[in-house]
């Protein structure tokens, strides 16, 4: 694989990305430098929060383990190429359903699992802030709908989403800034199906441009969105909020691990150690913030433990690890009388929330909501579902591949509950730097059995009552939420509202894993909403002097 | 039995494209190292590479391929290499040891069949012991400590479509538009295509409406 193996990010320069192989001047800092916010991981946590912290003129390092890559030169039409914007250090996989991770939902570049997401752009059902107190079930965020909300108007400018004029579900959301993309044949057919049920569906709301936009051209419809984009269409952070990291003058440290965080004798967080091009390093900072997702936040949390914090950093609730989701992701596939050759743009490009916004109904027998979306896999992605879920091989293998270019899918995003026994913890074996690798255990519930009964009974009637036939039912999870879980309750959470942890001040956390429920969306665009929530929070603590920050 | 494989694409091949513009110089070293370097085996003994060249023919049998994709060499690099997924079950051992010890197993699942081993067993029975396997219904004592459905699907099954379907030989088959950058694609309605994509597929009759 022509993987970078030298960070590029040095010598006061980092990659253009929107070049083959030209560079953007970066301000550098110093290991003893005490910046004021070391920042672990770049994606849709740390890289938002990146920017708008430097923006606002904080020092700001932000690491990242994964590679800085050009897309237009790095990023081939390859699935197998691919492989290396993933996160393949084996993580142990335990529990009564164990979670698949690497390409599945882990992401290891700068600009994080947003360089292979598949750009589903949808927002968080308003009650679902109070899921507790308004739905009665799981808990409620310690943040009102209405803020996040403006938080997604906030993102969604920044990435310039291309969606509906109107949008069939929820309050009324303004129009997305590029229009929404023509949908494609895979997509038409959720739409039939739809409206042969009477149910609503709409065009994906999608972060990838429907028009030109800077440097960025219109999406192509090449379809290969998972494993990255190649002309810079797709909007992930690596495009637009790194960039305007570099621009604030933050620095960005890529194929930097950091493996723990340092503590004082007051048990105040001093800087973060690290290990980048052969050599161990220490980065000074007065604040750091972990934002390396459900797995990496919590297992550098636990790796950081010290004489006053036996347990892991953070975690005087036991609750770091804890409260690990994911969405159900089960599918139905089935054979149609037309040529569909989903390979051809965004993969989900038709989308239906109809479950998701349903409260009181006879069928309706779960907590929670699921949507889902029409589906294009690329050849090994579907093969592999083939096989690992229905054990074909032989003749009959290569028959049923042979169908690739006429079937369509549909596929949930569905809700699941936070369990304390989902969770990460440290394993016995150790990694390359010698820290522990991540345990995840994980088992469904019997609200997960429901669901997932539920989503695949609808979503085969609907493949149906669009013309599919032989249909295939597939069982999958997607994405991960919550491990760090913020709350209103020091006892039951790791964080508060803004992301610091309750035992640490100068502690935080700002990605996926602070969420305490997951809902029935992708999580990218609820992610990246929280953490411009939290970088103007943290903005306005520090102007209140509640915050360390640098003078002058 | 199922029927025999039928190619609905026949003369598609994506490396037509190579000097096209869905082909950029990136796609080209990638696919022209998949094409060319294929190493000699490295990490399976003579013994296991009988063994694992009869299960690739097995699960993905290719004699219509006037250049049969060289599965077990890629899996036998991809093993040398260490190349891991992210993933490491509980309850199975590392990939080197799960396909080590896996690849045991079927041999004495085989001359428990009464043969000297998979490679030696009839088309039938390999298919057969393998749909076993896949059941859970094997009866030695080298399973221990490996589930043998994940070991068949996650393991065998999994590595082999992955390679098969990453080659432009298994892309061409099922009508793949295959490399796409930087041009993409502009029909997007059912029954439509580019003239850069494959023409429209000739069907069996079993999948005929």
């Amino acid at each position: 694989m022509s993987h970078a193996h030298r960070p590029r990010a040095i010598d006061g320069q980092a990659p253009d990305v929107f070049s083959r192989d030209d560079t953007v001047p970066m301000r550098q800092f110093a290991d003893t430098d005490e910046v004021d916010f070391a920042i672990v991981g770049t994606g849709c946590g740390g890289g938002v929060l990146a920017a708008k912290l430097a923006e606002a003129g904080f020092s700001v390092v932000a690491f990242d383990a994964g590679a800085f890559w050009r897309p237009l030169s790095d990023f081939a039409s390859d699935e197998r190429e691919q492989e290396k914007l993933y996160w393949l250090d084996p993580r142990i996989s335990d529990g009564a359903d164990p979670l698949e991770f690497g390409s599945n939902n882990s992401g290891r570049s700068v600009g994080g699992s947003s360089v292979h997401f598949q750009m589903v752009a949808l927002r968080f059902r308003p009650e679902w802030f109070a899921a507790r107190s308004r739905l009665g079930y799981a808990i409620d965020w310690p943040v009102d709908w209405r803020e996040m909300w403006r938080y997604y108007d906030e993102v969604e400018r920044a990435c310039a989403i291309s969606g509906p004029l109107t949008y069939p579900w929820g309050p009324d959301r303004g129009r997305y800034p590029y229009r929404a993309h023509e949908v494609n044949a895979a997509g038409q057919v959720l739409a039939r199906g739809a409206e042969a049920l009477g149910v609503d569906w709409a065009p994906t709301p999608l972060a990838t441009v429907s028009a030109p936009r800077g440097k960025s051209p219109p999406c192509v419809y090449r379809g290969m969105c998972k494993i990255g984009c190649s002309t810079n269409a797709k909007q992930s952070v690596l495009v637009t909020y790194i960039p305007r990291a570099l621009d604030a003058g933050a620095e960005i440290r890529d194929l930097a691990m950091v493996t723990r965080i340092a503590t004082d004798r007051q048990g105040r967080a001093t800087g973060v150690e690290y290990h980048r091009d052969g050599q161990s390093r220490f980065q000074k900072a007065r604040n750091v913030v972990c934002a390396g997702y459900s797995i990496e936040t919590p297992r550098l949390l636990l790796n950081s433990a010290n004489a006053r914090q036996p347990t892991g950093l953070a975690n005087s609730s036991d609750t770091v690890g804890r409260y690990l989701m994911v969405h159900l992701n089960d599918a139905i596939w089935s054979v149609m009388d037309d040529e569909i050759r989903w390979y051809k743009g965004p993969p989900s490009m038709a989308c239906c929330e109809h479950w998701n916004y349903i409260d009181d109904h006879p069928d309706k027998d779960f907590d929670g909501g699921y949507a889902f979306m029409s589906q294009g896999p690329l050849p090994t992605d579907y093969a592999r579902t083939l096989v690992t879920n229905s054990g074909v091989f032989g003749h009959e293998l290569r028959r049923k591949m042979a169908l690739y270019n006429r079937m369509a899918g549909l596929k949930m995003v569905g809700e699941t509950m936070p369990c304390a026994d989902n969770r990460v913890t440290l394993a016995e074996e150790t990694d390359a730097f010698g820290v522990p690798r991540a345990h995840v255990t994980y088992a469904h519930d019997d609200n997960d059995r429901r669901m997932r009964r539920h989503a695949r009974a609808f979503m085969a009637q609907m493949l149906e009552a669009a013309g599919g036939r032989d249909l295939l039912e597939t069982s999958s999870t997607a994405h991960l939420m919550g491990g760090c879980r913020m709350g209103a309750d020091p006892e039951t959470s790791v964080t508060d509202s803004d992301g610091r942890t309750w035992d640490v001040p100068n502690l935080w956390v700002c990605d996926g894993s602070l969420m305490p429920t997951g809902g029935g969306v992708n999580p990218s665009m609820t992610i990246m909403a929280n953490a411009a929530r939290i970088a103007d929070r943290i903005k306005t603590l520090c102007a209140s002097g509640t915050s360390e920050r640098a003078h002058g | 039995m199922s029927p025999r494989f039928h190619a609905p694409y026949p003369g598609w091949d994506i490396l037509d494209k190579w000097e096209s513009p869905s082909f950029n110089d990136i796609t080209r070293a990638v696919l022209r190292r998949r094409l060319t370097e294929v190493h000699a085996r490295r990490f399976f003994t003579p013994a296991e590479w009988l063994a694992v060249q009869a299960l690739c023919d097995v699960v993905m049998p290719q004699n219509d391929n006037p250049r049969p994709v060289p599965l077990a060499d890629w899996i036998d690099a991809a093993l040398h290499e260490g190349r891991s997924s992210g993933t490491r079950h509980a309850d199975m051992p590392s990939p080197r040891d799960a396909w080590r010890q896996g690849i045991a197993a079927l041999e004495a699942e085989a001359q428990a069949r009464g043969a000297d081993g998979f490679a030696n067993l009839e088309r039938d029975a390999q298919n057969a012991m393998l749909r076993d396997v896949d059941d859970g219904k094997v009866s030695t004592e080298h399973w221990h400590g490996l589930p043998p459905q994940r070991f068949f699907r996650n393991l065998v099954l999994a590595e082999i479509v992955a390679v098969y379907y990453a080659h432009p030989t298994g892309q061409s088959e099922i009508g793949y538009g295959g490399p796409a950058s930087p041009r993409g694609y502009v029909r997007m309605q059912p029954n439509r295509a580019d003239s850069w994509e494959a023409p429209p597929g000739d069907w069996p009759d079993e999948d005929t409406p």
